[in-house]
Parts: structure tokens; sequence; C-alpha cells
């Protein structure tokens, strides 16, 4: 689906939305939710220095606003911008303060959705979809960590013994349906139904829980993150403090 | 009984194993750990690609002491898959990060990665973003998360990120903090965008020098295990949460970056504008005269 069918399917009733260049930025009405901001990246660009610390003001400003109405993130990206400036300029920093700004937001009581619509990868994906308290997709998205032909490379193994691999496990290789596998995509929308009550049922959603590793378990994509996870919390809950001999 | 005092000995953080690195920085004897080697959990995943396991996924998880306090650990080994982040690897410092928040205790993560394992990417990819978002709950929770950067795999991609949440960076001048390595980006843009193989660019750039510089680090030490634990213990001192007061204060200490320095074209224009005289000398200066030089330097207080 394109940006502008997205957007009149999920704000029939009209939304002040502004996208320059490749950022999305403005509120609307959800049918069945109420007020909702929204902002994205768009159009497959990559994530920069100065496209993370505007869309980082941008969550800032509505945290500060205090209304905890909904946020949408909308992403099409690519990857993190690859450049000599943006590293001299410590793009982790900047990739990290936008993820931040995210998580601050939900824990000050603004419902976080993240909708997938093209591409991601990599800094980008982490920097947005995953920072998000629910990411949700749409057909035809395609997150990514590596394309094939670079994970060819890296891991110099021929790309048709990649492809074979790939079908036997959903743990590497890029799309949506190896995300969703893995627990990180909560759930794929149905592009043919209207999209706003499907928005407004995520909305409802309990926020602050982070159920991905145990989605991965139930879905068999990820079968032991949750577990080890969970076996650190209780060993460091139990294991009995200043039992150490020197 | 081992003497209180035995961390006397010099090590050289960057040529250390992940486990010598934390038995230098905590007290002696002092560590115990979760999920050891002894219980086998290894990467499902890797035999996918006949590739030889580790019996700890090549991240070392536990509790220790420093200064008689208690503290949360975590060491990545560089040695092993250049430190990537796979499930296992991930989700051993996903639960640490978990149990801080429940303790209110103190982390510290002792990076050494190259970022995600490419042959469970996703999975990798996922416990970056779990990672994170547990670093910022154990944060508001009121534990403090200090990440150590200085090992052989620097600390890049995920990595990068997930230092980028910390409350505190202690960094050596070979400690190298990057989202994109040299090699990635040459790979995608040319070799006129980056040279990988001009060492010089890649330290100037990314290592631990410039970070301090631009307010990317907070403290700067030798390559020395006993200076990384003398720099644990200050940065263990202050707690500052993670409200929006504080990425509020980030927000503006970034723009400012980009304001004062978004149109430079190499890290010695950077150090210029920073009122360094002898910015051109900045790689080779030894710690005392650099950390001078370094007098006017950005820095992050309260805004990390």
């Amino acid at each position: 689906m394109t940006l502008d069918d997205i957007l009149a399917g999920l704000f029939p009733n009209g939304s002040k939305i502004d996208i320059s260049g490749a950022m999305i930025a403005g509120s609307a009405i959800l049918p069945g939710a109420g007020p909702i901001h929204v902002l994205g990246i768009t159009q497959g660009q990559p994530l920069g220095v100065d496209e993370a610390v505007a869309l980082a003001r941008r969550v800032l400003e509505i945290v500060k606003s205090g209304d905890r109405a909904p946020i949408l993130f909308l992403v099409d990206s690519s990857s993190q911008r690859m450049s000599r400036r943006d590293e001299l300029l410590g793009l982790s920093e900047y990739l990290s303060h936008l993820a931040k700004a995210l998580l601050l937001a939900e824990a000050e009581g603004h419902c976080t959705v993240a909708l997938l619509y093209g591409g991601s990868a990599a800094g980008a994906f982490i920097a947005t979809a995953l920072a998000a308290g629910t990411l949700v997709g749409l057909p035809g998205a395609h997150p990514a960590v590596m394309d094939l032909p670079s994970m060819a490379r890296v891991t110099k193994l021929p790309i048709d013994v990649l492809k074979a691999k790939a079908e036997a496990t959903p743990v590497f290789a890029p799309g949506l349906e190896n995300m969703v596998q893995t627990g990180g995509i909560h759930l794929v929308l149905d592009e043919r139904a209207p999209l706003a009550p499907q928005l407004a049922a995520i909305l409802k959603r309990p926020q602050g829980l982070d159920e991905r590793s145990r989605l991965g378990a139930e879905r068999g994509g990820r079968r032991k993150a949750a577990e080890i996870a969970d076996r650190v919390v209780a060993l460091a809950a139990c294991a009995p403090q200043g039992t150490q001999h020197g | 009984m081992i003497a209180a005092t035995a961390n006397t000995d010099s090590l050289s953080w960057y040529e250390a194993s992940a486990r010598q690195r934390i038995d230098a920085l905590v007290d002696p004897g002092s560590f115990a750990e979760f999920i050891g080697p002894e219980q086998r959990e290894m990467s499902p995943h890797l035999s996918i690609f006949d590739l030889p396991e580790q019996f700890d996924d090549g991240i070392v998880v536990g509790r220790g002491r420093l200064e008689g306090s208690p503290v949360l650990v975590a060491a990545q080994e560089g040695r092993f898959m250049g430190g990537a982040f796979g499930e296992v690897h991930g989700a051993k410092l996903t639960g640490l990060l978990r149990a801080a928040r429940a303790l209110q205790q103190d982390v510290l993560i002792l990076f050494d990665t190259g970022g995600v394992r490419l042959q469970e990417a996703n999975a990798g990819e996922l416990a970056i973003a779990e990672i994170m978002r547990a670093v910022i709950e154990a944060r508001r929770a009121g534990a403090n998360v200090i990440g150590l950067i200085g090992g052989r795999a620097g600390c890049y991609g995920g990595g990068s990120l997930i230092a980028g949440t910390c409350s505190r960076l202690i960094v050596s001048e070979q400690g190298r903090i990057s989202v994109s390595g040299p090699e990635v980006i040459e790979t995608n843009k040319g070799i006129e965008e980056f040279d990988s193989r001009d060492r010089a660019l890649v330290w100037r750039t990314m290592g631990g020098k410039h970070r301090y510089l631009i307010g990317g680090a907070d403290t700067f030490v030798d390559d020395e295990a006993l200076a990384f634990r003398q720099a644990a213990m200050d940065a263990l001192k202050v707690t500052r949460g993670c409200g929006v007061a504080v990425l509020e204060a980030e927000q503006t200490r970034l723009e400012r970056r980009l304001q004062r320095f978004g149109a430079a074209r190499d890290a010695v224009e950077i150090w210029q504008a920073l009122g360094i005289d002898t910015s051109t000398d900045i790689p080779a200066l030894p710690t005392d005269a650099f950390l001078a030089a370094a007098n006017n330097r950005e820095n992050a207080d309260d805004a990390r």
C-alpha cells in the first residue's frame, strides 16, 4: 500500500500530516480512538543524524505537551545512513536518542505503535520500528538486517546456499514473515479490511510489556531467548548475597 | 583468602579476555556467573552454518562487588564471532538488565562487539531492541548502567546503539564506537567515502579520543584494567535516571553538536573548533597531555 492509501484508510475524517522529504509529522483523528500523533520516515530513505534529531525533537515536544495521545510511527526506510560525516558526528548517539525518546513517550503514558509499510534495516529499524511499544506490519513490508547478497559476501557463502538455509530457519534471512516468526512484529494487518479499526484495536493493548521473546518462542522462530532471559532474572534474584568466599 | 587488594597487576584491557576483564574489574573473588559455560547454553543456529559454538556464546554475565557494593556485570568476548549478538548471547544480557530493574542494582557492560551476528541476524537485531528497552527501564527504576569500551572488536552496530542508552560511557583510546564499520561504509558507498585501510582515519573518526572530545563518552582512561575499575567506581557515584529532563538536555546537546561541527569534513576540523591548538597532535598524545588538551571538550553531563 502507498503512504497515501494508508493515511486515507486510517484517517477517513482527514488529518493534518506534513510530508517533507523523508519525514512525516502531524496529527489526526483515528475513528474509535480519538486524537493521534503521526510521525515517520518514508520513501525508503536512510536515517542519519539530521533526520534522527528532528524526529526525536518532535517526540519530545509531544511528551512535553502532556496530552498522552497515542503516537503512530510510520516506517519505510533503508538502513542508517552509511557515511563518514554521520559517523564522525556520532550517529550511534542520535539513533539511540530517537529510540530513547520513543521509549520515554511510552513510559510517560503515550501508547506507541509503529507501522512498517515498506523497508527498514539495521540501525534505522532499531531506532524507529523496534523502539515502539507495538510493531505491526503491512503485507509487502520488507524488514532486513542485511540483504542476502551482502550477507553472502560477509559469510563467504554462495547466495544459493544461503537461500537454501533460509528455507529451513527464520532466524537470519530478511523478510516480514521471518520477523513475525521471531516475535519482532506483533501482527500483520489485513490490507483488504478497513485499517482504522485494526489500529484502534492495537491501541487497546496493554503497554510496557516486552512480549517479543515470548512471541518468538510461541511461533517457533526464537525458541531460546525468553527462557534464557528468564533464567538469568531468576538466578540474579535468588542467588544468595554474601556467600562468596575468597 | 584472597587479599582485598589483589587487583594491582597491570593488564591491558584491549588484550584481555572477557573473563580476565571481569576478574580485574570487580573485587577479588566476588564474581559469580549466571548460566556459565558448564551449562552448555550454546547458539542453536551456528551449526546451520557449520560454525563452531562456544559454551558461553561469547558473553559472561553475573554478579560481583565493586568497592563492596553489589553490581551486575556483563562482558562480551570479542574473540568469539567478533563479540556479536546472537540469540543466546543477547538474551543473557536482556535478562541481566531486567534483573537490574527488579533489584535496582547497577550494571556494568563491558562491550566488545562488531554488532549483530549475521548468522542469526533477526534474533540478534531483536535482542538489541530488547536490551535497549531493558536498559531504559532499569535506569528509570534507579539503576546506573555503565558501558566500558576498549576491546579489540570495538563497539559497533547494534552494540553502539545499546551504548547510547547507557547512563555513562568509559572509553580508552582503543575503544571505537560507530554504527557502520569502516568496511561496511566502504563496501556500500565506495572507497572515496571511507577508506577502511586508512587506519589513522578510522581511529580519528571512531576512536575513543574523538568520542571523548565530542561528548560521545564521559570518561577517558588508559588501556589498563585498573583505570577502568577506578572509572567505574567513580561513575557509580551519581545516578541520573532517564526522564524528560535528561532527554531534553540530550536533544539540546545533540542539536548543538550539529550546529557546531555539522560542516566539518574531518575530526581534526572539529578538534580545531574546540580550540585545541595542537589538534593534529591529538592521536599521538599520551593520556595526561590529551586530557589537558581536552579541557574545552563537549561533555554529556546530565545529558545522556
